[in-house]
């Protein structure tokens, strides 16, 4: 008992942002008409790309001659980029299309 | 103050993933939306870049991480241009899987690297849990993203194996031993191996799982691996102890599990069958007591004809209109149509295509005006004062089976009353089943008559034959 409230007064600050996070994205997305599915779950996609942060760090901090860890730093760099710019290019486009339907 | 400009951005970057998302959710605003998120995200890699430091060392190798930026956008922005609308769902899945890859790198390097520190593992078992669940999840992700992209784009068909569920509940339940013992050190072993042995079971497990999923559930499933790598994100950012990573991680895997389950909601079917049942598998036959007899064929004069002495044609688009990419020639159709007098309408069925606004994408595309595609709800009504209905490509969401045969797999789901018209003209390559594997009595009904062919084929001589009239 007492370890699991250690680790909670530890981590305290995730748990609060994990929680509010979870209520967050449930209220955000809970009326959205069917026409936008397919847009917010692509932008929703490019958003989830921010794990490309993780990747920057890893390739930060690898060492020069840590070859693996450059290597694998430098290919999870760009599968990110390719998730986030894709994505919201993806997104946008689809997007544009609603723009463009509403001005006729 | 470094870390302070660091911290600002991180909180502009997740505000601004908070605020896109839900701008994404309301027409009017969601370009924008999502362009806020994407400054906010950029804004996020710069500050991560040239800012974040760890024990007092920033980060090196600008040249490595600059180049990496720069190949993923050229190539990303590329493709994300170059793909076809039709294309859209595959290309969607396609960069989610890059995202789960993405995190699985990560994982494994941290997973190196905290073994290169000498550490017993089992000593950081927050951190070891952490590593390994974005890990799995990550892999899970990649893989599963990429069969779907198979599926979507026709590469691979849907398989079931003998088994397939219980193996699918073997895996999962060996991952999850695996993750515990690792954690705990019940199991003890040389911890590269058993990361790469995890990294291999997880790899499977994402294609077996997905593998089953019938085509037209595709979308649903690639929104929940979509969350997946949500969730995988956020365990990166709990490992380097990232806020904007946390937020935009948490946001997207929970937003994710609320669309997923909107998406089956839109269908009638709960996640539990789309993952389980093969909505798309072998059922064939299931509910098709009855449904048979004959039908019968148009040529496209008479077509033409009967559409030109109409009052009012309703156009039900579907995923056959997407695959012969007949958007274009479809409005053609509607314009010709219009300048003879006849008033016509599009009944958009929240499902119809391949994903839920996929009709609605591809006709705005072609410049359709929005005031003519209605809603299921809006047009059900008017299909009873309507002469023509022209079913383009769509099968399963025009099935009077949903109504009235309980047995039948899509039994509930709301369909188009199509029926209610005077005249069904049922467009169609071949009498094949549509993706629930059911035929449909609709097509052997005497009022309804079949233009077989390519969608945009068909389209294209029924436009020449209408101006020919004119």
């Amino acid at each position: 008992m007492e370890q699991i409230l250690n680790l909670v007064t530890e981590n305290f600050n995730f748990i609060f942002l994990l929680i509010l996070m979870i209520i967050l994205g449930f209220e955000v997305i809970s009326r959205v008409p069917a026409v936008l599915h397919t847009p917010l779950m692509s932008g929703a996609n490019a958003i989830h790309g921010v794990v490309i942060i993780g990747a920057i760090i890893v390739m930060g901090q690898a060492e020069s001659d840590n070859y693996l860890a450059l290597i694998l730093g430098f290919l999870a760099v760009i599968l990110g980029t390719l998730n986030v710019v894709g994505g919201f290019v993806v997104t946008d486009r689809m997007l544009e299309m609603f723009k463009k339907r509403k001005k006729n | 103050m470094n870390s302070g400009l660091l911290s600002l951005s991180y909180l502009i970057g997740s505000v601004s993933f908070i605020i896109g998302l839900k701008m994404l959710s309301h027409p009017d605003t969601a370009r924008k939306g999502n362009l806020y998120a994407a400054i906010g995200m950029t804004l996020a890699i710069l500050a991560t870049i040239f800012l974040y430091t760890k024990d007092g060392v920033g980060l090196g190798n600008h040249l490595w991480i600059f180049g990496g930026l720069i190949i993923g956008s050229i190539v990303g922005t590329f493709a994300a241009k170059k793909v076809q609308m039709t294309a859209m769902p595959q290309m969607v899945s396609l960069f989610n899987g890059m995202g789960g890859a993405c995190a699985a790198i990560i994982s494994i390097v941290e997973f190196k690297h905290l073994i290169h520190t000498g550490a017993d593992i089992t000593s950081q078992p927050v951190m070891t849990a952490t590593i390994l669940l974005g890990l799995v999840i990550g892999t899970v992700s990649f893989t599963g993203s990429m069969i779907a992209f198979g599926k979507l784009n026709g590469n691979i068909n849907d398989k079931t194996l003998p088994m397939q569920q219980v193996v699918n509940i073997g895996l999962l339940i060996l991952i999850l031993v695996m993750l515990v013992g690792m954690v705990t050190g019940f199991i003890s072993g040389e911890p590269m191996t058993m990361m790469y042995v995890l990294l291999i079971i997880s790899s499977l497990y994402g294609i077996l799982f997905v593998m089953p999923i019938g085509g037209a559930d595709m979308p649903v499933v690639i929104s929940l691996l979509n969350s997946f790598t949500g969730v995988a994100a956020a365990f990166g950012g709990f490992l380097y102890d990232n806020s904007v990573m946390l937020t935009g991680g948490i946001l997207v895997g929970s937003a994710g599990t609320v669309l997923t389950v909107l998406m089956c909601k839109a269908m009638n079917r709960s996640l539990t069958n789309v993952i389980v049942g093969s909505f798309g598998g072998n059922k064939t036959g299931a509910g098709a007591a009855g449904v048979t007899g004959n039908y019968k064929e148009i040529s496209v004069t008479d077509t033409a004809v009967l559409m030109m002495y109409s009052k009012k044609v309703i156009i039900v688009p579907g995923y056959g209109l997407a695959v012969a990419q007949a958007q274009h020639t479809c409005h053609e159709l509607e314009k010709v149509l219009d300048q003879n007098g006849v008033e016509v309408k599009y009944a958009i069925h929240p499902v119809a295509g391949r994903m839920p606004g996929h009709m609605n994408v591809l006709l705005a595309e072609a410049d359709v005006s929005y005031d003519k595609l209605l809603d299921m709800d809006e047009i059900n009504p008017e299909f009873a004062h309507t002469d023509v209905v022209l079913v383009l490509g769509a099968n399963d969401v025009v099935n009077p089976a949903a109504k009235t045969d309980p047995a039948s797999p899509i039994y509930g789901m709301p369909i188009l009353d199509v029926e209610s018209a005077a005249h069904v003209i049922v467009n169609k390559r071949s009498m094949k089943p549509g993706y629930a594997g059911i035929e449909n009595g609709l097509f052997f009904q005497p009022k309804t008559s079949m233009l077989f062919g390519d969608a945009k084929d068909a389209l294209t001589k029924l436009v020449a034959e209408i101006k020919s009239m004119a």
